[in-house]
């Protein structure tokens, strides 16, 4: 309530807006730069590989496999939530697929089933963990092996064949390659992404997840619906989910009852490189981006740099303990 | 002159704690209603009960004559109630704007952010309700850096911008400078020369006499009097909460 009486010079209000701009883009400059840190790296290290088209070729086919779920996992981390979950639905969403296909023989009626399958799932965690006051790293911890249990009784360990989508609308336009080069599910990643930062940024619904991840009382007693929102988060990711299974499985031609593991830690180590707090309130769509490609080049860097396979968790481990102790540092700084 | 809220046999318990027992309790219109009590009265509990952040055990409820059943937060803030909160339910991560339009942006009707205006708004409104210099208002400031009573003033600012039939202040000076504190004053005073009612409550009785136009007093959740300030001299009040808080009863 004190009037803040000062009259910055030209000079003065330059740099503060300089500031300002550092403060509020910090966080994301600074995976930025650690993205292009490590490509100049891999790029000295490798030229022959990371000077040409194929290495990014290959990471725009797989890391959309589990990119497009760290982008709606953003959001559960910002609200200050968890989803282990995830990595099931992606199965999950699969059988549905393989299910509703053999009763209607349409790939989009499968489609479509798969994806409505996925976002319930994600409902049904979200009302596990909102109606019933389960924290959501312990509920989600127990219907990731539930939903992996069910997918392995319906199938009995059986996977499928989907070389019946060979030239399929579906299958081109969600996996196929541009110009017969380009991986369409990058774009899809890339769709994904502006569409989940236009909901956190630009929509009521983002304002609130923000608020809840921040002060979850004060977004009750200002009369934010609390519960609502996180059902809807979790439902979100269900939903980015069996789109994720989908892509994968469709690009290898088969679904492999094991579809999603193996990928738990890739995404979450991609949402937190990307500088989202585990703390909730704060985080950004762009972080995760570039987190995703970060987790998804270190191993073929380090292969194509020369060094074992074996090295690989290593300096995944030293990527990440060092990012994140920086992301730390800089929001102590920047507050 | 017609109640613009107001409640009967309301009642409240948090477990085996009984915070509200059948209170009765109103507001005029364009009246200014000072709430004391010790701590634990109940005096918090009772007006989340207004704003409709918990439900009442048992009780009516009245805005404008009109009864209210599952009143709920929007549902209260639609009826022109706005809520200075005891713990002032501030977002300390997130900029200044996004705390003024908390719980309520304003957006078009697909839900998209109208952050233009928001920021604009908070803008004007810390100038002219505030009094910064506009040069030092920062509508993209993240608010953790603020005073306690910057906060205060944000907590402020934000329940006047949706002009509120009735302001709800729970102990707003808490933590506030003598020169805020009597900008505060000056505040709640405003809200009865614009016409607007107000509930007060503070922990400093000279404070509450000086503004309302009376002083309801509860004591473990229970109301145990009320007086029209202008029957009442200051110093019979104060005797009255020593006794109260001594014996449980008024005389
Ligand atoms: N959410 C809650 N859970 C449990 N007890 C509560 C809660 N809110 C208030 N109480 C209890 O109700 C009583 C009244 O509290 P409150 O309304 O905050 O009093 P005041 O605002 O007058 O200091 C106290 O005994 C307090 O401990
Ligand atoms: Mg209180």
């Amino acid at each position: 309530m004190t009037a803040r009486v000062e009259t910055p010079s030209q000079g003065r209000l330059w740099t503060a807006r300089v500031t300002q701009h550092i403060r509020k883009n910090g966080l994301q400059l600074g995976i930025i730069g650690v993205l292009f840190g490590l490509w100049l790296l891999f790029i000295v290290g490798a030229p022959d590989t990371f000077l040409k088209a194929d290495i990014y070729r290959a990471l725009m086919t797989s890391v959309p496999y589990w990119g497009v779920i760290a982008l709606p996992l953003t959001m559960v981390i910002i609200a200050g939530d968890i989803d282990l979950s995830f990595i099931s639905i992606m199965a999950v969403g699969m059988v549905a697929f393989w299910e509703v296909y053999d009763i209607t023989g349409s790939l989009g009626v499968a489609f479509a089933g798969c994806l409505t399958v996925g976002f319930l799932v994600g409902l049904l965690n979200g009302v596990i963990i909102v109606g019933l006051g389960i924290p959501s790293l312990i509920a989600t911890i127990g219907t990731q092996f539930f939903w992996r249990g069910v997918v392995e009784v319906i199938r009995g360990g059986q996977g499928e064949s989907l070389v019946l989508t060979k030239g399929t609308i579906l299958r081109d336009s969600l996996v196929g390659k541009i110009n017969g080069y380009f991986p369409a599910q990058a774009i899809w990643m890339v769709l994904i992404g502006i569409a989940v930062w236009m909901l956190l940024n630009r929509h009521k619904f983002g304002a609130h997840v923000y608020l809840i991840g921040d002060n979850e009382n004060s977004a009750r007693l200002m009369g934010v619906n609390v519960g609502r929102t996180r059902m809807l988060l979790f439902a979100l990711v269900g939903l980015a989910a069996a789109f994720g299974g989908v892509l994968q499985s469709l690009d290898v031609w088969y679904f492999w009852p094991n579809l999603g593991e193996g990928y738990l830690m890739n995404t979450l180590a991609a949402v937190f490189l990307g500088g989202t707090s585990v703390f909730g309130g704060t985080g950004t769509i762009l972080g995760t981006f570039a987190g995703c490609f970060i987790i998804g080049a270190i191993q073929p860097g380090i292969i194509a740099i020369g060094l074992t396979g074996y090295w690989t968790k290593l300096i995944y481990g030293l990527i990440i303990t060092v990012s994140v102790a920086m992301h730390t540092i800089l929001r102590k700084r920047i507050s | 002159m017609g109640n613009i809220l107001e409640m009967r046999g309301i009642c409240k318990s948090f477990g085996e704690v009984q915070s509200l027992t059948d209170v009765d309790f109103r507001v005029g219109e364009n009246e200014i209603v000072g709430l004391l009590g010790d701590n634990g009265a109940g005096k918090s509990t009772l007006i989340k009960i207004i704003t409709g952040f918990y439900r009442p055990d048992g009780g009516e409820i009245y805005f404008h004559g009109q009864q209210v059943e599952n009143l709920t937060v929007p549902k209260a803030r639609a009826l022109g109630v706005e809520t200075v909160y005891q713990e002032r339910a501030l977002a300390d991560l997130q900029t200044l704007w996004r705390n003024i339009f908390l719980g309520r942006e304003l957006s078009n009707r697909l839900g998209f952010l109208d952050i233009g205006t928001m920021r604009r708004e908070t803008h004007r409104l810390m100038v002219e309700a505030m009094e910064y210099t506009s040069s030092a208002v920062n509508p993209d400031a993240v608010i953790k850096t603020f005073s306690g009573g910057e906060k205060q003033g944000v907590a402020i600012t934000r329940a006047l911008y949706f002009h509120a039939e009735l302001v709800i202040l729970d102990e707003p000076t808490m933590g506030l400078s003598l020169q805020e504190t009597r900008k505060l004053i000056d505040f709640v005073r405003s809200i009865k020369s614009a016409g607007k009612s107000a509930i007060f409550i503070d922990h400093n009785v000279f404070h509450v006499y000086s503004v309302a136009d009376r002083v309801v007093v509860l004591d473990r959740g229970r109301v145990a009097g009320e007086f029209l300030t202008k029957d009442i001299t200051l110093d019979d009040l104060m005797e009255k909460m020593y006794r109260v808080a001594q014996t449980g009863s008024l005389d």
